[in-house]
């Protein structure tokens, strides 16, 4: 039997967690994408694309304009009897929508993935990333949320799936969608982004993160910051990197005045290479991170981007 | 209306956890045990929307060991009015303890169950839209912001992209996010009091649920560790190594 992967979309463009999701679903059989939207042509042409995807379903219907989760775990249900797994991206997205679905099917769902041992088996972290289960499903269906940053996305080309139109699957009639505020951000997304740059506490204002989205716009990278600034209300809640935030995992990830609690370490341990800058050396961050610099921040920043700038400049002249 | 929170007791959140050698789990044994941070939140919602004059009861809900009495006397003491305990010792999963609190919701007709919206142990994220759907309520998760109004909930959700408002019908399910409130310290005299309110004591077979788990934990392992890298002098040392060493930019 195939494996369902309910793509996260803007009815435009596919949001990359998906062809992670993609990349996870491979590992346990033939991959079909379902894409419930409106007016979201465009994305099951995209899916179609995706290398490994055989089959694409499509729900276009107003309906799904929002992806409201008493909405989309019907329209699942009502396509999860020819499916052995049905997948989703563990974003508040597919966090909100698969456990209902798992319910409806009675059915223990299993979240955020790492690693998957078998077509019933599979690793995720708990405690905040400080241990790894290995846990088995003895349920007949499989749903899973996917951590996007522990599997290799597929490639957005080279497959040549085929789209199949479904219906709405109607409305359960109990939520309806009011309204969003939504960061609008010429950066690369935080979960995507090759370069993070992340501020904390140390960084005190809300004002002083001008100085990260300078070295930011240097290194083409996104910005994010830990709870404690988003508490102090330095920064809104989707730069929140953490256990209960967004998990990230570049190539590089530059901390500024965090300290280091496993609640953040927990969303950024498994970046490649980290870089850590704090006036205390005794930080916790330090422990995890490749390189440091001990010392005033509001001096070592402007510093790094003065010098990244002689660097890259001299790298795009050579 | 009456509002029923679920309250977990879990490792305290600033304990650092041990992975116990045998592969069987994390160390409990002589560790400090809190109510889940998320749940203080849900608990903290739901008196402030008793203090505001439209919520007229609050239930607290724990299952599991007898200790989760205390977990329950915690949510007493910040202002819940009763508490119910599921008294079991079996492993808990999610949708075990959305069936069990199904149970209760049908006992005692609430028009409200607010939930943290993960527990900080096994990270699940589940429970609370789990009991949506058995119920078939509406959900609202990482409420970040709740409004009750006549037989509706206005919701702001935390998401990836940024804020949500949502309008669901009640009754409903709400998940607390982190800026849903700051949870308040419970003072002396309201510890006293809660001594003496209430907690009712149930099992899974009352209910008639059976809380056996349906995901089998094979083992329980460490993560791969990252070693502590080096202190560098200077900016420009780190920007050299940034590119000649890791070569990342």
């Amino acid at each position: 039997m195939a494996v369902l992967v309910l793509a996260e979309h803007d009815h435009r463009s596919l949001k990359p967690a998906t062809l992670n999701c993609v990349g996870a679903a491979a590992k346990l059989g033939e991959v079909h994408v379902l894409v419930a939207g409106a007016d979201c042509a465009p994305v099951a042409r995209d899916a179609g694309r995706i290398a490994g995807v055989a089959k694409v379903l499509v729900a276009d219907d107003p309906l799904y304009a929002h992806p409201l989760a008493e909405d989309l775990a019907l329209l699942l249900i009502g396509v999860a009897k020819n499916y052995s797994h049905l997948v989703a991206p563990a974003t508040t997205f597919g966090k909100n929508v698969m456990p209902r679905v798992g319910a409806l099917l009675d059915v223990a769902p299993i979240s955020d993935i790492s690693a998957v041992i078998s077509s019933d088996t599979f690793e995720r972290p708990i405690y905040a990333g400080n241990a790894i289960a290995t846990v088995r499903s003895v349920d007949p269906i499989k749903v899973i949320t996917v951590r996007a940053t522990a599997f290799p996305p597929a490639p957005a080309t080279g497959g040549d799936g085929a789209i199949e139109t479904i219906p709405a699957a109607g409305s359960a009639g109990l939520s309806r969608y009011l309204g969003a505020e939504v960061a609008k951000s010429e950066r690369p997304e935080l979960t995507a982004a090759r370069v993070v740059v992340s501020g904390g506490r140390g960084m005190q204002s809300g004002e002083n993160f001008k100085l990260l989205e300078r070295l930011a716009d240097k290194l083409g990278a996104a910005v994010g910051a830990s709870r404690a600034a988003v508490d102090a209300g330095f920064v809104p809640n989707d730069y929140q990197v953490g256990q209960t935030g967004k998990i990230v995992a570049p190539e590089l990830y530059i901390a500024v005045g965090i300290s280091g609690a496993i609640q953040h370490l927990a969303g950024m341990k498994d970046s490649k290479v980290i870089v850590a800058i704090n006036k205390d050396e005794e930080a916790p961050i330090f422990q995890v991170a490749d390189y440091g610099l001990v010392g005033d921040l509001f001096e070592i920043v402007p510093a790094l981007d003065k010098a990244l700038e002689k660097a890259l400049t001299k790298s795009s002249a050579a | 209306m009456k509002v029923l929170v679920a309250v977990k007791r879990v490792i305290d959140f600033n304990v650092k956890i041990r992975v116990r050698a045998d592969g069987g789990g994390v160390e409990t044994a002589n560790v400090k045990m809190s109510m889940n941070p998320f749940d203080e939140i849900a608990v903290e919602e739901a008196v402030r929307l008793k203090e505001a004059g439209i919520a007229k009861e609050i239930v607290a809900v724990s299952m599991g060991a007898p200790q989760c009495q205390e977990t329950i006397r915690t949510a007493l003491a910040m202002g819940a009015d009763r508490g119910i305990h599921v008294l079991t010792d079996a492993e808990l999963q999610p949708l075990a303890v959305a069936k069990l609190l199904k149970a209760i919701v049908a006992k005692e007709q609430p028009q409200l169950a607010i939930l943290g919206k993960q527990a900080i142990d096994d990270d699940s994220n589940q429970t609370g839209q789990i009991l949506a759907a058995l119920l078939g309520w509406g959900q609202a998760t990482f409420a970040s912001r709740l409004k009750i109004e006549a037989e509706t909930a206005t919701v702001t959700r935390e998401v990836d992209g940024g804020l949500e408002t949502v309008a669901i019908k009640l009754p409903a399910v709400v998940t607390a996010d982190l800026r849903l409130n700051e949870p308040r310290y419970a003072s002396l005299p309201n510890i006293m009091k809660a001594k003496k309110k209430p907690i009712e004591q149930l099992t899974p077979a009352a209910l008639g649920v059976d809380p056996r788990p349906r995901l089998q934990t094979l083992k329980v392992g460490e993560p791969p560790k990252r070693q502590a890298g080096r202190k560098l002098a200077s900016v420009e040392e780190l920007v050299d190594k940034l590119r000649n060493e890791a070569r990342v930019i």
